[in-house]
């Protein structure tokens, strides 16, 4: 039993140890750029342009209504034929260019992540405290500092449990890209179950390594959160 | 072969795969309805004990991919085949489908159960109170004043957790289940179209849609005794 | 000064994405080639437990490689998304059993090909089932890989049958094994391996006459390019001719087979 999760030739620990990385190189590669997205759409969806406001809301709709798996095979099978497409109708003899599983899966995780976080961030925008704002233009501070001082701290403490949670699920979802042909956790697993015909043991493995991973992070989230609220009175 | 074409033959198959994908969503969704109600009541108010066991699968349920649990349930119970027989349990197993439902009800309860239980929390101690005072057994109490209460609250989360369930519902095509997704993908192999997908996407956007119309309905319906005047000026805004 | 956004620390955050993201252009220096095979395909090909890919396909297209002297990297690449990934230039040839067939040429080109395949069914030891017909297989339960040549005969010879179709060869095995498949069908060498050299395969047999109508088995087994790129396809088909005509082929054959796989005798 214990040989099989060895490390070295016939052992599968090495392979999964690796799938774990790929894993969590995908989810932490994913996270700014969905953040970056969640902020672009949030401000789209506020905005006082209508027809902008309306691409942020038409986003967010979207991207929750599709199935995970479908938007990643959308980017990974389409995204890559219309780029290249794109590429040959502006120059013929350009080289076609890579589209990898990773950024694939790296652009279609951040895309959901983006839209589910531009809510959580609309929500924080929304509970801040507007006599704050004032306070600092009574002090004199400038718009920008405005911003870095006072607003983003706040919306960093209303919005970090959503982010939380959305961080957990993308972890999760991470597992799709098994799906693709990524080598990350759930598709090493995959393998291994192929290998030595017991796909409980290796399935259950998988399901463990997910839920440390899940617990590991809501315990940093925790303090996360206790820190981001040092200054705020319990009433 | 263009993709108006390929719609115009394989249409039938897409509305095949839309009607599985609807059934697995509905069954998954209204057995987990059944038994939230109580787990979620073991959640609010039991002793830690009794607690520990149902917080153990609440939180593996949340914390690992859905996918992972329908390989866990579906492969997973191939390894035990000679004991499940034994048991009279392999001709449950032997159907996908009954896998994929298994898994998507195990999943959603855990959802909904945490759900309910914060609508059950959010209850105003004063009106369980009010029932006492007025000779309510416990049971009348939990009919007349905690559910309805509790799912008024709960509403809106319980509508993101459906679509979230028909979401995830799309999984079970790989395990040879052809819903929606499923058919898709049979259809792409053979045309090696990729209209297929957005075709694909539509349905589950459509499906989303009457679902979030046909909730909002219900929840207006719901609090409709409550305060209608406010929630027309919420529409408004 | 609020920790978590500083510049720097963003600046930072920043520089990890960029290198943890695999770096897009190639060199230019020697010819190197991105060779697709599916890893879930034993003997042909598969990921053993060092998590490497082996099998027939990817010694016969390591050897092509030498004789044409481009540098190849094998990449796994799941079946359902081989031909798109092709097309959308992921890699530039695919070597994974795939059969010639019409439908496939319209989207991609094929080299001559580099082995003979039937097909056959399997069904478990004491299987009543003897004969394959539209009526036989009437509500029986019969599993093939989706995308295939097989699931195409399956979906188009038994239309009365519960077909289930798996993304995965080995997917489907693992469902024989446990039993929730009356029949399988798929390739002769691959089934003919599982049933004889694994312990899951000793639950079933291969049975019946072996399917080579050329409508589902096409001409043989070829590698998949471009359309556009026929100079590398001339320059495959010149190295598959030298490879079986100097024994470097019967080599590699024998390590796999007891059979010969480009004539099939």
């Amino acid at each position: 039993m214990f040989e099989l999760f060895s490390f070295g030739e016939n052992g599968w620990g090495d392979e999964i140890l690796d799938g774990v990385a790929i894993t969590a190189q995908l989810a932490i590669a994913t996270l700014p750029i969905g953040l970056f997205i969640g902020f672009i759409v949030a401000f789209a969806a506020m905005s006082k342009n209508k027809p902008l406001r309306a691409i942020g809301y038409g986003y967010t709709t979207l991207m929750r209504g599709l199935p995970e798996i479908l938007t990643l095979f959308v980017v990974y099978n389409g995204a890559g034929l219309l780029l290249n497409t794109i590429i040959k109708w502006w120059n013929v003899d350009a080289q076609p260019i890579d589209f990898s599983p990773f950024i694939a899966g790296v652009i279609a995780l951040a895309m959901v992540f983006g839209a589910f976080s531009a809510e959580v961030l609309r929500g924080a925008f929304n509970a801040l405290d507007e006599g704050q704002v004032e306070a600092g233009r009574a002090v004199g501070m400038s718009p920008n500092v405005i911003f870095w001082r006072i607003k983003l701290p706040q919306i960093w403490r209303f919005a970090l449990p959503g982010l939380g949670n959305l961080w957990i699920n993308m972890l999760k979802d991470t597992s799709l890209v098994s799906i693709i042909a990524l080598n990350d956790l759930m598709r090493m697993t995959k393998v291994a179950v192929a290998f030595t015909k017991q796909p409980f043991t290796f399935y259950l493995v998988a399901c463990l390594i997910y839920w440390l991973m899940s617990l590991l992070s809501e315990i940093i989230l925790a303090k996360m959160e206790q820190n981001a609220n040092r200054g705020i009175m319990r009433v | 072969m263009d993709s108006l074409e390929i719609i115009i033959k394989y249409w039938p198959k897409l509305l095949d795969g839309t009607l599985m994908t609807l059934k697995l969503t509905f069954l998954s969704v209204l057995v987990a309805a059944i038994i939230s109600p109580f787990l979620a009541l073991t959640r609010a108010n039991a002793s830690p004990m009794v607690q520990a066991p149902l917080r153990l699968y609440i939180s593996f349920i949340r914390g690992t991919p859905i996918l992972a649990q329908l390989f866990l349930i579906y492969y997973g119970s191939g390894q035990f085949r000679p004991i499940l027989q034994e048991w009279g349990l392999w001709s449950f197993f032997r159907d996908p489908f009954n896998c994929a439902l298994l898994t998507f009800v195990l999943n959603t309860t855990a959802y909904q159960t945490e759900i309910l239980r914060g609508g059950i929390m959010g209850v105003n101690r004063g009106e369980i109170e009010a029932g006492k005072a007025l000779g309510m057994n416990k049971l009348r109490i939990l009919q007349r004043i905690v559910f309805p209460h509790a799912y008024r609250i709960a509403w809106p989360a319980l509508g993101n957790e459906i679509i979230l369930m028909m979401k995830a519902s799309a999984l079970a095509s790989v395990v040879t289940i052809f819903d929606i997704l499923g058919r898709t993908r049979q259809i792409f192999s053979r045309t090696f179209d990729f209209s297929i997908y957005l075709w694909a996407a539509i349905l589950y956007l459509c499906i989303t849609a009457i679902f979030v119309l046909i909730w909002r309905q219900a929840e207006l319906r719901l609090n409709k005794h409550i305060a209608p005047s406010d929630h027309l000026s919420a529409d408004k805004k | 000064m609020n920790k978590l956004f500083s510049k720097k620390r963003i600046a930072n955050m920043c520089l990890a994405v960029a290198m943890s993201l695999p770096i897009m252009a190639s060199s230019a220096t020697a010819e190197t080639l991105r060779v697709a095979t599916e890893g879930a395909y034993p003997p042909f090909n598969s990921i053993n437990s060092s998590g490497e890919i082996v099998g027939f396909d990817v010694e016969i297209g390591l050897e092509l490689c030498k004789r044409i002297e481009a540098e190849c990297s094998i990449v796994a690449q799941d079946w359902d998304g081989i031909i798109p990934g092709l097309i959308a230039n992921k890699y530039d040839f695919v070597i994974a059993s795939m059969f010639i067939t019409e439908e496939r040429k319209k989207k991609v080109d094929f080299t001559d090909p580099y082995y003979l395949a039937a097909m056959t069914h399997l069904v478990a030891k004491d299987s009543k089932i003897t004969e394959f017909t539209p009526e036989t297989m009437k509500d029986k339960v019969i599993g093939a890989q989706s995308g295939t040549t097989q699931s195409d005969f399956v979906e188009k010879t038994y239309p009365d049958a519960d077909i289930r179709l798996y993304p995965t060869q080995d997917e489907a095995s693992l469902d024989m094994a446990s039993g929730r498949l009356d029949v399988m069908v798929g390739d002769v060498l691959p089934l003919l391996d599982w049933a004889t050299k694994t312990k899951d395969g000793e639950c079933c047999e291969l049975r019946g006459e072996p399917i080579t109508d050329p409508a589902f088995v096409g001409d043989g087994v070829g590698i998949a390019l471009r359309q556009e790129d026929d100079a590398l396809r001339e320059r495959l088909n010149k190295a598959i001719a030298e490879i079986l005509a100097d024994g470097t082929y019967k080599k590699i054959n024998d390590k796999y087979f007891d059979l010969n796989v480009y004539t099939m005798k």
